[in-house]
């Protein structure tokens, strides 16, 4: 199992490489610069803020400068000039040198003054990450009870409710649900904020818009699991020896039941952050997502590829998560 | 037993349907995907006829028609009121759904974006198909290095946000290619290609690149096991060629699940699209797409709520419907799920 592990983060590396050599190269094709605008700049300064951010260097330095920035750790001074071009995002003191280690600097924006793309991610990522624990919350809550009473009620007016409604939210995408959402309460009822950021109740709307989605699927995903499970021959041990059918489904079948759902929670939460893209942009939500598309207009270099490298990340975390998980669970399952 | 018995035995044998006469019959007993086919069917009625069933021009503005809505609109909205009522919204029934904010007809612009997202839902899956299966096949039957160089390359897709992928690309595809490439160029021709079919050709190009990796991973598994088969090992006793075994007799005996795969990711394309066009990367205006007009309407939510729940009910019922088709055709072709119902 440890050395599956280790493989895997070797992998991971690997991968992540490519992603970063892939955009790179993607980022850099586009025609344009950070400082390209309307009014051009002065030929002099122009070549001034290309020096200051190695923007003169051939392609490749650039890259292989870039790289080095995150992956080779430094031992430096206690203080740092304070400048956009040193913000590491992990700083530990070492006290025997009295020297500082620092590893992983993903270099400034080149448009938002005075911000880094380590800062910009500490300010928009929990924006994100709280939108898609919602979703995955609004997804959990519906979803898992649908699909159990579904299952339970096979075939009955409740099942046909319940699969009705989760195919009906399978089609509905967030730029459709989000719109009518914030027409219905935000607009028409005006029981939450139609837009914005701030409190719980900016969380709900567009929390239940990309959950709802996801909810459908994980009812689906429950009754299907809870159906097969309930056909296997314990259960009808279970039943035979004269258990109540509250302790046969609730203790010996939903357990099992729940394996398929849980190694969802791992790779669906990576897609909701991801996904948290769309209702950033529906809802007008200052998180990543919104950065991201606005960093790719402005050609801002370094908050692509951060961004990128990130959830690139969160979902090979995700998918590994689940392996693991899946081999704790079920012990039927090994890795060599 | 004589040979006329055995003659009589097989003359015995019930009349069956071949395997897909069967799973079209199982279809057509599915009442929602019957419904579904039945929508899909009206919308491209809508889109071949777009020209004789819009009632006006999707890209004439009338300006002084700008944010109209006919008296029904205004009724079924209750935030909006008509400028008879002290409110603020021009009354045109001449629109039979409204005008959006620059006074183009509302109906009209939806009738021609079903062009668009049909184009979506039928050339994506195929092009998935095509790149998905080769590669997969190759994969799967070859094995070897061959799979393990392909499988990486999945692996690698598979880690990469498929959503910032296409968003990347379409940023390259829109900004390298446009009115400034040189005449006679590569790019250039690519760029007329695209202008020409009003800003598809780079989403398709964007969606074939991405979407054909899920298709390779399940082909790869199908292939794999198909190889294992007897009827692979006496298709190879008999001497057939391996492209033969593989295109010949595995491809046909895998094809079930892959369509019903790929049907169900049909909805997904339509909504690539749409979000492509709702943060301005998608088709070039004026050229009519649901997201675009969703995106536009959004912003005059609290004003004129129509101009975006109209084409968002558009885009629900395509979803909806190539949904229902997905499901039944999945219960109806994939053989694992006979007989769980």
């Amino acid at each position: 199992m440890g050395a599956f592990i280790v493989r895997r983060m070797l992998q991971m590396l690997l991968v992540l490489f490519v992603i970063s050599l892939f955009t790179f190269v993607v980022m850099r094709a586009v025609p344009g610069g950070p400082f390209s605008s309307e009014k051009s700049l002065p030929p002099r300064t122009l070549a001034q803020l290309e020096a200051k951010y190695n923007l003169d260097e051939p392609l490749v330095m650039q890259y292989i400068h870039y790289i080095g920035d995150i992956a080779i750790p430094h031992i430096t001074e206690n203080r740092l000039e304070n400048s956009v071009l040193n913000d590491y995002l992990i700083n530990i003191y070492i006290p025997v040198v009295d020297r500082t280690f620092r590893w992983m600097n993903f270099g400034p924006s080149y448009k938002s003054v005075s911000q880094t793309v380590n800062s910009i991610i500490k300010d928009t990522l929990p924006v994100s990450a709280t939108l898609g624990i919602g979703a995955l919350l609004v997804a959990l809550v519906i979803g898992v009870p649908a699909g159990i009473i579904a299952a339970l009620n096979r075939n009955s007016r409740w099942d046909y409710i319940a699969m009705g409604v989760s195919i009906v939210g399978v089609s509905i995408p967030v730029i459709v649900l989000g719109p009518v959402l914030r027409y219905v309460f935000g607009v028409q009822l005006k029981w939450l904020p139609p837009t914005g950021w701030g409190g719980i109740e900016h969380i709900i709307m567009p929390a239940f818009a990309l959950g709802f989605a996801e909810s459908a699927r994980l009812a689906r995903l429950t009754r299907a699991s809870l159906l097969q499970v309930l056909n296997e021959d314990y259960i009808r041990t279970a039943r035979a020896k004269g258990l109540a059918e509250r302790v046969v489904v609730g203790l010996h079948a939903l357990k099992n039941a729940m394996l398929p759902v849980v190694t969802t929670i791992g790779p669906l939460f990576a897609f909701l952050i991801t996904g948290s893209f769309v209702a950033e942009l529906v809802f007008g939500i200052p998180g990543l997502g919104k950065f991201f598309v606005t960093s790719i207009t402005n050609r801002d270099y370094p908050v692509i590829m951060g961004t990128t490298l990130l959830l690139g990340f969160l979902v090979i975390v995700a998918n590994l998560i689940v392996d693991v998980v899946y081999v704790w669970l079920d012990p039927r399952i090994k890795y060599d | 037993m004589s040979v006329t018995d055995i003659a009589s035995l097989s003359e015995a044998r019930p009349k069956g349907d071949s395997l897909w006469m069967d799973g079209l019959k199982r279809l057509a007993r599915n009442r929602m995907a019957v419904l579904g086919v039945v929508i899909i069917i009206f919308f491209i009625l809508v889109a071949v006829f777009a020209d004789q069933l819009a009632p006006k021009s999707y890209e004439a503005q009338v300006l002084a028609d700008n944010n109209a809505a006919p008296q029904w609109v205004i009724d079924m909205f209750p935030v909006m009121t008509s400028k008879a009522d002290g409110g603020y919204v021009t009354v045109s029934n001449d629109y039979i759904l409204g005008a959006d904010d620059l006074g183009r007809d509302i109906l009209s612009r939806i009738i021609y974006g079903t062009r668009i997202s049909l184009a979506v839902a039928f050339v994506g899956p195929i092009l998935a198909l095509i790149i998905g299966l080769v590669m997969g096949l190759i994969a799967g039957y070859f094995g070897g290095i061959v799979d393990n160089i392909i499988m990486r390359v999945v692996d690698i897709f598979y880690a990469f946000p498929t959503l910032l992928i296409i968003i990347l690309m379409m940023a390259y595809f829109r900004g390298s290619f446009n009115e400034s490439s040189s005449q006679g160029t590569f790019g250039y021709a690519l760029y007329m290609a695209d202008r020409s079919m009003g800003g598809m050709l780079f989403i398709f190009i964007g969606i074939a690149l991405t979407s054909w990796v899920g298709l390779a991973r399940l082909t790869r598994g199908e292939a794999l096991s198909a190889r294992q088969r007897e009827y692979v090992i006496a298709a190879r006793s008999i001497g057939s060629k391996e492209r033969g075994i593989m295109f010949r007799h595995v491809l046909p005996n895998i094809l079930g699940p892959l369509i019903v795969a790929e049907t169900l990711t049909i909805p997904t394309y339509i909504r690539y699209e749409a979000f492509l066009s709702f943060i301005g990367l998608g088709v070039n205006r004026p050229t009519p797409s649901w997201g675009s007009m969703i995106s536009d309407g959004s912003r005059a939510i609290a004003s004129y709520p129509h101009q975006a729940i109209f084409p968002a009910i558009a885009l629900f019922l395509i979803m909806f419907a190539f949904n229902f088709l997905g499901d039944g055709l999945r219960d109806a072709l994939d053989p694992r799920m006979r007989g769980v119902e």
